[in-house]
C-alpha cells in the first residue's frame, strides 16, 4: 500500500493540496464512501453519504442518538451491506474483497469490549489465528505493552475493568495489522480517566501506523480532543463535514 | 381383510368394550370426588371420554387395515408424518427463511437415516404394523430434536450478536463467529434423549417393552430391544439436530457473512449496538 506522508503536526488541508492528480494511488489511499445508503424496510438508516478518510486521519462522527452513526460504521466494516452505493478502500470496491480480508484490514471496536472467554493472550490472538498465522509470544506482549497492559498475557478476562477490557479490545484489532480503524463509541462505557487514556493511545496507534481512524462518539468534546475532521449526521443524512473546531462551532 | 378385521371386532368388541365401560366407570369416579370438593370437571371429562374412545376405535380400525398395507404405503405414511413433525417444528423458526423446508430436511436425514440402519441391521422389518409405529417414534423425537436445536441456536444467537459481530470483525468466519452457539444447540437437541438413555429402566420402562411383555416376548429381549430403540432415537435426534443447526447457520448469515438473524425488526443504531 502507498502511505501518504500525513504528519499531525502539519495542516490536514496543505497535505492534500500537495496531493496531485498524477498520483491516482496516492490519491485514492484510505477509504472512501460512495452515495452510501442503506434502508431497512421503509426507514432510511444511511441516506447518500460520500466521504472520504485518509490515512492519518481521524475522522469524528456525531449526531444524536438514533441518527445512523452506528449504521454508518457498521457499513464501513461491511457488517451490514449497503442498499446503494459502495465503500473504497485504497480505491478498491471493498465488495470485490472477501469479508473476512476486508474485515481483518479494517478493524472495528465496539462500544462494549465483546472479549471471548478465556485469556487476554487468546484474544489477541485470535485475529491472526483466524489467517492460520501463529503470534509469538514477544508479539502478544508487545502489543499489550502499547496498549498500557504490560503483564496482562495470561490475565483471564473476566478480570478486567471496563478500560483493560477496552484496552484488550484494541490489542486485539491492531493484532490484525489493519490499515483502518472504525470504533463505536469506544470509550462512552467508561469514567473519565480510563476515557482520556484510551483518548490517547487511540491518537499514538494512529499516528504511528498512519492508519485511516473514523470514530463514532457522542461527546463532542472527544471529537475536538482527537479529531481532525468531524461529519455530523442527522436521519440518516450528512448534514456537515470539515475540520472538527469549525463543524463543531457552527453547529 | 375386511372379513379379518369384522372378525376381530367380533371376538374382541364385547371383551373390550366390558374393559372400557370399567376404566370410564373409575373416572367417574374421579369426577363425583372432584364435585364433593366443588371441583366440576363432569362436562369437560365426559368429552375427552367419548373423544379418546372414538379417535383410539378409529386407529384399530386403520391398524387393522395397514396390517395388511404394502411397505409403500408404510413408507408414504412415515413421509406424512415427517411432514407434519416439519411443520410443528418450523413454528419454532418464524422469520428464518424456508423454515420448513429446513425442518424436513433435518427430520427426514435424521429419522431416514435411522429407519434405513435399523431396516439394514434387521432391528427393524418392513412390515408395517412395526415399522409405522416405530418410525412414528423415531420422527416424534426427531421433530423434538430439530425444534429443540432450532429454538436454542436463535435464542443463543440473538443474546450474543456482540460477540459474533465482534469475531466476524476480526476477520472470523460465520462458522467460527458462532462455533459456541453451534455447539449449545447440537448438544440441546441431544440431552432430553441422553437423559433418556440414562434413565432407561430405572426411571421408566418405555411403551414397546411394555407392549411386547404384554404381548408375551421374553422381558430380556424386549428390554435390549427397546435399548436399541431408544438408542436409535438418540441418534435421528443427533443427526437431526446437526443438519438442523447446519442450516440454521447457514441462513443466519449473508453471503457477506454478515449476521442476519435478529431477534426482531431492526431498528436504527438499537440494533447496531445490540
Amino acid at each position: 500500500m502507498a502511505r501518504v506522508p500525513v504528519r499531525r503536526d502539519h495542516d490536514l488541508q496543505e497535505l492534500m493540496d500537495q496531493m496531485t492528480p498524477s498520483a491516482p494511488v496516492t490519491a485514492a489511499a484510505g477509504l472512501e464512501t460512495e452515495h452510501l445508503t442503506r434502508a431497512v424496510l421503509d426507514k432510511t438508516l444511511v441516506s447518500d453519504i460520500s466521504v472520504q478518510v485518509r490515512p492519518g486521519e481521524i475522522l469524528a462522527i456525531v449526531g444524536p442518538s438514533g441518527a445512523g452513526k452506528s449504521s454508518f460504521l457498521r457499513l464501513l466494516n461491511r457488517l451490514d451491506e449497503p442498499t446503494v452505493g459502495t465503500v473504497r478502500l485504497n480505491g478498491q470496491d471493498y465488495r470485490e474483497l472477501p469479508a473476512q480480508d476486508l474485515r481483518r484490514r479494517v478493524g472495528m471496536v465496539m462500544q462494549r469490549a465483546y472479549l471471548f472467554p478465556g485469556t487476554v493472550a487468546a484474544n489477541v490472538a485470535f485475529g491472526p489465528q483466524q489467517q492460520g498465522e501463529r503470534l509469538s509470544r514477544e508479539q502478544i506482549v508487545a502489543l499489550l505493552e502499547r496498549v498500557g497492559l504490560p503483564g496482562y498475557r495470561e490475565r483471564d478476562v473476566s478480570n478486567l475493568s471496563g478500560g483493560e477490557a477496552q484496552r484488550v479490545s484494541l490489542a486485539r484489532t491492531l493484532a490484525n495489522v489493519p490499515v483502518g480503524l472504525l470504533l463505536d463509541e469506544p470509550t462512552s462505557a467508561l469514567d473519565e480517566a480510563s476515557s482520556r487514556a484510551i483518548e490517547e493511545l487511540l491518537l499514538g496507534v494512529v499516528r504511528e501506523r498512519q492508519m485511516v481512524c473514523a470514530i463514532v462518539t457522542h461527546n463532542t468534546e472527544q471529537a475536538r480532543r482527537i479529531a481532525d475532521r468531524t461529519m455530523i449526521i442527522e436521519k440518516g443524512k450528512l448534514v456537515a463535514i470539515g475540520p472538527t473546531e469549525q463543524v463543531l462551532d457552527a453547529h | 381383510m375386511l372379513t379379518e378385521l369384522l372378525n376381530n371386532v367380533n371376538n374382541d368388541i364385547a371383551k373390550g368394550m366390558f374393559e372400557a365401560a370399567g376404566a370410564v366407570v373409575l373416572c367417574a369416579g374421579v369426577v363425583l370426588l372432584c364435585r364433593r370438593f366443588s371441583v366440576h370437571v363432569e362436562r369437560e371429562t365426559a368429552i375427552s371420554i367419548a373423544r379418546g374412545l372414538v379417535q383410539m376405535v378409529f386407529v384399530g380400525i386403520v391398524l387393522a387395515a395397514l396390517l395388511h398395507g404394502s411397505l409403500l404405503i408404510g413408507a408414504m405414511i412415515l413421509l406424512a408424518m415427517t411432514f407434519a413433525a416439519a411443520v410443528t417444528a418450523s413454528r419454532r423458526a418464524k422469520g428464518i427463511r424456508d423454515s420448513l423446508a429446513l425442518s424436513f430436511y433435518a427430520i427426514a436425514a435424521g429419522a431416514g437415516v435411522v429407519i434405513a440402519g435399523m431396516l439394514a441391521m434387521g432391528a427393524l422389518t418392513t412390515d408395517i404394523a412395526v415399522l409405522v409405529p416405530v418410525g412414528s417414534m423415531i420422527i416424534a423425537n426427531a421433530m423434538n430434536a430439530c425444534a429443540q436445536s432450532i429454538e436454542r441456536f436463535r435464542a443463543d444467537v440473538t443474546a450474543h450478536i456482540g460477540y459474533i459481530e465482534a469475531g466476524l470483525a476480526l476477520g472470523a468466519l460465520p462458522a467460527v463467529a458462532a462455533a459456541p452457539y453451534f455447539e449449545s444447540a447440537v448438544y440441546a437437541s441431544l440431552l432430553p434423549r441422553l437423559d433418556m438413555l440414562k434413565s432407561l429402566g430405572l426411571v421408566w420402562i418405555p411403551g414397546v417393552m411394555a407392549g411386547m411383555v404384554v404381548s408375551g416376548a421374553s422381558p430380556v429381549y424386549a428390554g435390549i430391544y427397546q435399548f436399541v430403540i431408544v438408542a436409535m432415537i438418540l441418534a435421528a435426534s443427533g443427526i437431526t439436530g446437526l443438519v438442523a443447526t447446519l442450516l440454521m447457520r447457514r441462513r443466519s448469515f449473508s453471503a457477506a457473512a454478515q449476521l442476519t438473524l435478529r431477534p426482531s425488526i431492526e431498528k436504527p443504531d438499537s440494533a447496531a449496538k445490540a
